[in-house]
């Protein structure tokens, strides 16, 4: 069955059909046509997905549109506006950390929900907050640099 | 910053020069074909002078990009080439991807269109220079023909040209016009590279901008107008057919609209991906799985060891092999390699619009040409019906330079009204890849007085050459199969090398990131540690003493040595192991230390690289590709392996074909040398030295001498010993 759901995505209210059990990945990219979040393993295994809901870094490929209702979104296309966010793209790119950049959308959404919350982590605190991102290219020597780079605040 | 066009490939204009069917480095391929070059299309006032280079009457420089981005900076690499020739204005700087076009954008290696075996940078080193430095030649002419000067009192930089003498000056953008009625001239000089003020220089990448805010598009991400979305199931038996499809349940789910039964797989196509899924797992499929249901992994490594025991073809014979097994003392080994997968995280699609007389496909392949050929093919078309979207790419790693996600997508397209987006699920990428293959390699060797006598060696496995390039596959050898094994670094007075073909039943195989050489330096680096303990040496002195007239090679080994802190003392189970590769054209070593705990379980500590790959075209995207290398071969190494049951592969997803994390990482050292000579490949050369540097690390840290991938535990938990 389909039903008429309200989210807010980055800062604007979305209505729009979806079964409830839908993943807010298929949500995000198929019905509001925001790619930034990717597929890439449909089972919470490699963090492709990773999205922010009220702040906190969820897999969106197993979150039901429904759990989410009346919360709040925040994706890649829309994380620079928070200073977490931002400063964690700008530590990416003077790190010069991606490669293909598939898994980067999930990778820069972990770091920014980590830097929000514990602004100052250490490797074990990395270690935490990333390990559930799969980086094939095999950018995690970087990674952990821009994070590092990024917490130290060079602001622009 | 420069703007990257990811689709807009009907601005592209035709003509130009050939890229230049340079002869083949290694490949016995027909002989270079040059054609001269050709200035065309003058529209618009835009100087068009060749297939890589459009500059408008603004200025903007528009490059057109004969490799794919996969993660690998080619986009940057190729730009900073033209770029260098051309003295262009780097802020001016804008990328296409090339259309389909064998003639124009073919790799000269391969001949045809395909990006892959490390090779980009040593294909189109001299074609993108000549194409830079005919443009700019052309637009020197246009402005001293302006100003009735001699070409040559004029200088260029930064996309301007200067007459010094007056003082004068042009800009690119203001010559276009002028500079297309030029002819290209003859044999235009190039610089020395003591002149150049691009190449070398760590240059920021043109991709990675749009890839940290969602904007880049991969082929995943294509929208077309009114599509659909579908999902697939392929027979889980290599060459199984569907038998019966009970779609009752399926048609009830909202959101699906229709059900493709085709001959090998079951596509469900819906309203988005979500629908498809559901759809598809709602489905009640039989199949008829066929001969191949009785497959599995024992049979195939009975068979593979079997073929292993045959004689092969000889691959290279330097010496008197016979004698020089006969002296001294004789060591023999066999090292085997699994099937892997290649499992790029943006999974097999294709978005695909077929109608009756013409089909637009948006992919992102490493072979642009092929894959609009193949199309054609399945769609019953003239390839010139067929249009290919290139995009960028979530990962290549070799999986991308085989066509069929694109057939297959067209296939169940061809029965769709209207464009559909074709996503393999994770667990149909893994099922239904084309397979890194087994391969088994056998070395006998002798020593005498500390030193390498006689070598055998012989390398069994499956001829990837044979299908995807058969041209060049000549005398029954798979030269790819063979690469570093025909090319080892070191002296040895008598060596003998042969080749077995060995295809598996029924698995599809095909190249993966390090392709042959990941076999090879595997069995050579093993066997080299091995033999180095049996001659009581250690095994970087060992190394070093067959290195004499070797001068690439030593230097950095013994870099690689100092920067790894080889020699000094390390505490109890914790190792390093050395690797020293010939391949792709560069010159690595390669130190991994690591800490085999006691159930056997690796603490990766750290790895260091030496790299001597020539002219350093980007500095920092070699160190990145070094980095990320070495996390490919390692996770292989640790985890990698596809195993066969009842015809099916067993892995299913990441958490039981698993990738190394953060958490799990060495500290990564690359280091660069400067060099001048001509650029090597880069992108797969980490993926080979992961795996040698880590098992002789173990080697070192227990006595266990592995002889098989991925590393197994209880092996050195026991603490057998070779």
């Amino acid at each position: 069955m389909h039903m008429a759901t309200t989210l807010t995505v980055n800062g604007e209210q979305k209505t729009f059909d979806a079964p409830p059990d839908m993943p807010l990945l298929w949500v995000l990219r198929d019905i509001l046509g925001m790619t930034g979040t990717k597929f890439g393993c449909g089972i919470a295994q490699c963090g492709a997905c990773t999205v922010h809901v009220d702040g906190k870094a969820v897999r969106s490929c197993v979150l039901p549109v429904s759990a989410v209702s009346n919360r709040t979104v925040t994706t890649i296309e829309h994380v620079g506006s928070t200073p977490a966010g931002a400063k964690v793209q700008k530590a990416w790119l003077e790190a010069e950390v991606i490669q293909c950049g598939y898994c980067q959308s999930g990778q820069i959404m972990a770091a920014a929900a980590l830097l929000a919350t514990t602004p100052n982590p250490d490797d074990s605190d990395i270690d935490a907050a990333m390990a559930g991102n799969i980086c094939r290219c095999g950018t995690y020597v970087r990674i952990r640099e821009a994070i590092k780079q990024a917490a130290n605040g060079r602001q622009s | 910053m420069n703007a990257l066009d990811t689709v807009s490939r009907r601005s592209l204009l035709t003509g130009g020069i050939a890229t230049g069917f340079l002869l083949a480095f290694h490949l016995p391929l027909r002989a270079a074909v040059n054609e001269p070059v050709q200035p065309k299309d003058t529209t618009d006032g835009k100087f068009a002078p060749n297939a890589f280079i459009r500059i408008d009457p603004e200025g903007v420089t528009t490059l057109v990009m004969p490799q794919v981005e996969m993660g690998q900076g080619i986009y940057t690499a190729v730009s900073m080439i033209l770029a260098e020739e051309l003295d262009a204005d780097w802020s001016k700087v804008q990328l296409l991807h090339a259309p389909a076009n064998e003639k124009l954008y073919g790799n000269p290696i391969f001949i045809i269109q395909a990006t892959g075996g490390s090779t980009s940078v040593r294909a189109f080193w001299k074609p993108l220079r000549d194409a830079g430095a005919s443009a700019r030649a052309m637009l020197v002419q246009a402005a001293a023909a302006q100003w009735g000067v001699d070409p040559a009192s004029c200088t260029t930089s930064k996309g301007v040209v200067t007459h010094k003498a007056s003082g004068r000056t042009l800009a690119y953008g203001a010559l276009a016009a002028a500079a297309s009625g030029q002819t290209p001239p003859n044999n235009v000089p190039l610089k020395d590279p003591k002149d150049f003020v691009y190449i070398g220089q760590p240059f920021k990448r043109l991709d990675t901008p749009d890839k940290v805010n969602g904007k880049a598009v991969y082929g995943i991400d294509a929208i077309v107008p009114n599509m659909k979305f579908a999902t697939l199931a392929q027979c889980p038996v290599f060459g199984g057919k569907v038998g019966k499809v009970d779609d009752r349940a399926a048609k009830k789910i909202p959101g699906v609209r229709q059900i493709v039964v085709l001959d090998d797989l079951v596509a469900v196509v819906g309203d988005h991906m979500w629908a498809a899924k559901k759809g598809l797992d709602a489905l009640v499929i039989e199949w008829n799985e066929g001969p191949n249901a009785k497959i599995n992994s024992k049979a195939i490594w009975d068979d593979l060891r079997a073929a292993s025991a045959k004689d092969g073809v000889v691959a290279k014979s330097t010496g008197d092999v016979a004698k020089g097994l006969a002296t001294g003392e004789k060591f023999e080994a066999s090292f085997e390699l699994p099937f892997l997968a290649h499992a790029t995280m943006e999974p097999l699609n294709a978005t695909v619009h077929c109608k009756p007389d013409s089909c637009e496909i948006w992919t992102g392949t490493q072979i642009m040409a092929r894959v609009q050929s193949e199309a054609a093919k399945a769609a019953g078309l003239p390839v010139e019906k067929v249009t290919v979207n290139q995009h960028l790419l979530g990962g290549g790693f070799g999986r991308k330079l085989e066509p069929d996600m694109v057939v297959t997508a067209v296939r169940i397209a061809k029965q769709v009204e209207g464009p559909v987006k074709v996503v393999w699920t994770r667990e149909e990428d893994i099922q239904h890849d084309v397979y890194r293959p087994v391969y088994r390699d056998t070395i006998a060797a002798t020593l005498s007085g500390g030193k390498i006598v006689g070598w055998k060696y012989k390398i069994t496995g499956a001829a990837i050459i044979a299908r995807w390039l058969p041209p060049a596959f000549q005398k029954g050898i798979d030269i790819d199969a063979v690469d570093s094994a025909v090319n080892v670094p070191y002296e040895i007075p008598n060596v003998h090398v042969e080749y077995v073909r060995a295809e598996p039943p029924a698995i599809p195989t095909g190249f993966w990131r390090g392709v042959g050489p990941n076999n090879n330096v595997f069995a050579v680096e093993c066997f080299i540690d091995e033999l180095a303990r049996k001659a009581g040496k250690d095994p970087v002195e060992f190394r070093r003493g067959m290195l004499a007239n070797s001068p690439r090679f030593l230097s950095v080994l013994n870099l690689a040595a100092e920067k790894s802190n080889w020699g000094q003392p390390l505490p109890a189970r914790v190792g390093r192991g050395v690797c020293l590769q010939p391949s792709f054209g560069s010159f690595i070593a390669t130190v991994v230390e690591a800490e085999v705990d006691e159930q056997g379980e690796i603490n990766l500590r750290r790895a260091t690289s030496v790299v001597d790959t020539g002219i350093a075209v980007n500095p920092d995207t070699i160190v990145a590709q070094v980095e990320g290398g070495l996390v490919f071969g390692l996770t292989a190494a640790l985890y990698g392996e596809i195993t066969i049951e009842k015809g099916r592969v067993q892995q299913s997803n990441f958490n039981d074909y698993r990738m190394l994390r953060i958490n799990q990482m060495p500290k990564i050292e690359v280091h660069v040398v400067r060099s001048g000579e001509a650029p090597g490949g880069i992108g797969e050369t980490g993926t080979t030295a992961g795996p040698p540097a880590l098992r002789n690390a173990i080697y070192a840290a227990t006595g266990v001498a592995l002889r098989r991938l991925p590393i197994d535990r209880k092996l050195l938990a026991a603490g057998k010993k070779a």
